[in-house]
């Protein structure tokens, strides 16, 4: 240094942070030098959310496993048990249990809330406060990859916990009560679990870079609330019919189209929306989500 | 490439008639109104100003993270809006923010970080394992990031910043809110990286810390630079005067710089009279606080206050913007 000639506080013996003139030989010079690229940063960022994920394990698990585990005890073994069962039951005409209507309805509240969970929440935090999302921004990658890594995250965890609902309902029910589902067709099963995962978390996306944090609270009761009742979670869309005008209005609900979609490849004796219709919506939203989420995002981090 | 590349292809940074405006409900704000630089490799850059000066805007554009809306700015020859990811390759951000990865270990987030730039895994950790020694929290590798300490903190955040070994390395007040025993260690540390020739850009409102450390030093104020140079040069072009002030009172002192023959004395290069204080910029300045004091009292006028700033940034800023420095 050249220029010191400032005036210096008060010098104490300082605690050397490491051998003086040690720092930069071992940082600068003997380095590995990196070679990133736009797959690579993409399988750390991803390895990065792993790494997350297995630390909460136990946190993640009880987030994804309470809410179908609560819904399918009370509803497939409480209630027939206490004989509340044929309210439900009725929804779709006779022969059909309750828990053949709440498979497909459940895994689709879980695509759903996971989705939106495991991408908005983390997001609204990093836009926040510290504004840590100037961490990954500086990644050598576009930043619309970011979103779409976020997006991706958030996808699989949807996928995940609407996965986990299969095994609870299948073995959790009062006897007579067990669910009559079986995969018809495997590719258009995969299509709808993979858009439905996708549509949230880009849906999650949008919500965690417009959200104002200290508005987090309206997240349950404007969204995830009005969306999972009127989703068509406890009875499929065709039952709706008695109530016409209700049924028009769940059809701006996205959910109503995971959970058809889900009932149309798991339990098509329950009757369910066109398929046409559903993977329109399904594919359609997603792809105008995606657009929306990433273009919020961009610009929301670069300022 | 043309020729505003080629000329930046020899600069660590260069920025040309920089700006930011940014567009609210009230109207237009202009963080940044044109600001031209030129930072050699290797070099100790410091952009020096108060809060507000647009500092940040400045570091946020040479970051990639804010978009410039006038004027060009090249980072190791690389146009930073036309290629954001090459800039970001080869810069490493120490933010003003703590922006760790709160949900990750210390050293995990220099894997981590080292992951995202594309080492593999072994690498990663052998780089982490690295930086840990030389900066200082080896014992520390498994606490979470949350857990550390503000000095601690910002040592990852360095060591964070240079895991891909980059052209720059840019510090967004590197000092603020650290107690004055971490800040010296964290010089001593900024120090050794330059004499290993790091270039480093740094923004301070700390006079004291662009005295210390920066080879050249650009002084900002509402978005301009007032002035650019080695610290020795800034004080020669703003004429090295000591800044003598009194503040008067019972009645203005409009007329005491005549009485006290300020303007005739040798050495002086500028006195002002601005509500109830007279400043005096003078190269000589033994016995003129006293004449003020005298004349002042002759006057009627009684001292409220008095000081006398030897030649340091603070004087140069104050004759660059009659303002006084607010940190």
């Amino acid at each position: 240094m050249t220029t010191t000639t400032g005036v210096q506080p008060p010098e104490a013996p300082a605690a050397p942070l490491a051998t003086p003139g040690s720092i930069g030989a071992t940082i600068i010079s003997t380095a590995p030098v990196p070679h990133p690229t736009l797959v690579r940063t993409f399988l750390a960022m991803m390895a990065r959310e792993g790494r997350v994920l297995r630390r909460n394990l136990i946190g993640t698990f009880i987030r994804s496993i309470m809410q179908p585990l609560l819904f399918v005890f009370v509803f497939t073994y409480v209630m027939p048990k206490i004989g509340g069962g044929g309210i439900f039951g009725g929804a779709a005409g006779g022969g059909v249990t309750f828990a053949t209507i709440l498979l497909p309805g459940l895994m689709a509240s879980m695509l759903f809330t996971q989705g939106i969970m495991a991408v908005t929440f983390p997001l609204v935090m990093e836009f926040s406060w510290q504004r840590t999302i100037e961490d990954r921004a500086l990644a050598p990658v576009p930043i619309r990859v970011l979103a779409i890594q976020k997006i991706t995250a958030g996808a699989i965890q949807a996928v995940i916990g609407a996965l986990i609902v299969i095994p609870i309902v299948l073995l959790v029910h009062a006897s007579g009560q067990s669910p009559s589902v079986s995969v018809t067709d495997w590719p258009l099963f995969i299509v709808v679990l993979v858009a439905g995962a996708l549509l949230t978390s880009s849906l999650g996306l949008l919500l965690g870079t417009l959200m104002d944090p200290r508005k987090m609270q309206m997240l349950f009761a404007a969204i995830l609330l009005p969306a999972t009742m009127l989703g068509c979670v406890y009875y499929p869309w065709s039952a709706l019919h008695s109530i016409r005008w209700l049924q028009i209005a769940t059809l701006v609900n996205p959910m109503v189209y995971m959970s058809e979609g889900l009932r149309a490849v798991l339990t098509p004796q329950t009757g369910h929306l066109e398929l046409w219709a559903i993977l329109l919506m399904l594919v359609g939203g997603t792809a105008a989500l995606m657009y929306l989420g990433t273009k919020a995002f961009t610009r929301r981090v670069l300022n | 490439m043309t020729k505003h590349d080629a000329a930046a292809a020899g600069q660590a940074i260069r920025t040309e008639d920089l700006r930011k405006t940014y567009k609210s409900s009230r109207g237009e704000v202009h963080a940044v109104r044109g600001i031209s630089l030129d930072v050699a490799a290797g070099e100790f850059f410091g952009l020096l100003g108060p809060n507000g000066a647009g500092k940040s805007t400045t570091i946020g554009m040479l970051t990639t993270l804010v978009v410039p809306t006038g004027g060009r700015a090249w980072v190791a020859g690389t146009d930073v809006v036309a290629d954001p990811v090459g800039v970001k390759r080869r810069i490493g951000v120490v933010t003003q923010n703590n922006t760790l990865d709160m949900q990750l270990t210390v050293a995990e987030n220099l894997e981590f970080r080292s992951r995202f730039f594309g080492l593999g895994l072994r690498d990663a950790a052998r780089r982490a394992e690295q930086l840990l020694e030389a900066f200082g929290l080896a014992d520390r590798r498994k606490a979470l990031a949350t857990d550390l300490s503000g000095g601690q903190a910002k040592r990852l955040l360095i060591a964070r910043a240079l895991v891909h070994r980059p052209d720059v390395l840019f510090l967004d007040e590197p000092t603020a809110a650290l107690d004055p025993q971490t800040r010296v260690n964290l010089w001593d540390m900024l120090r050794q990286l330059h004499t290993e020739g790091q270039t480093i850009l740094l923004t301070t409102h700390y006079m004291e810390e662009a005295e210390a450390l920066c080879e050249r030093v650009a002084v900002v104020d509402h978005g301009e630079v007032l002035a650019a140079g080695t610290v020795p040069e800034l004080k020669e072009g703003a004429g090295a005067d000591t800044v003598i002030t009194v503040r008067y009172e019972g009645g203005s002192p409009a007329e005491l710089a005549g009485r006290a023959e300020l303007d005739g004395r040798p050495g002086v290069t500028k006195v002002e009279t601005e509500g109830d204080q007279v400043r005096v910029f003078t190269r000589e300045p033994d016995g003129v606080l006293g004449d003020l004091v005298m004349a002042g009292s002759a006057a009627g006028l009684t001292v409220r206050d008095a000081t006398e700033l030897k030649p340091s940034l603070e004087t140069v800023f104050l004759n660059l913007t009659g303002r006084e420095y607010r940190e």
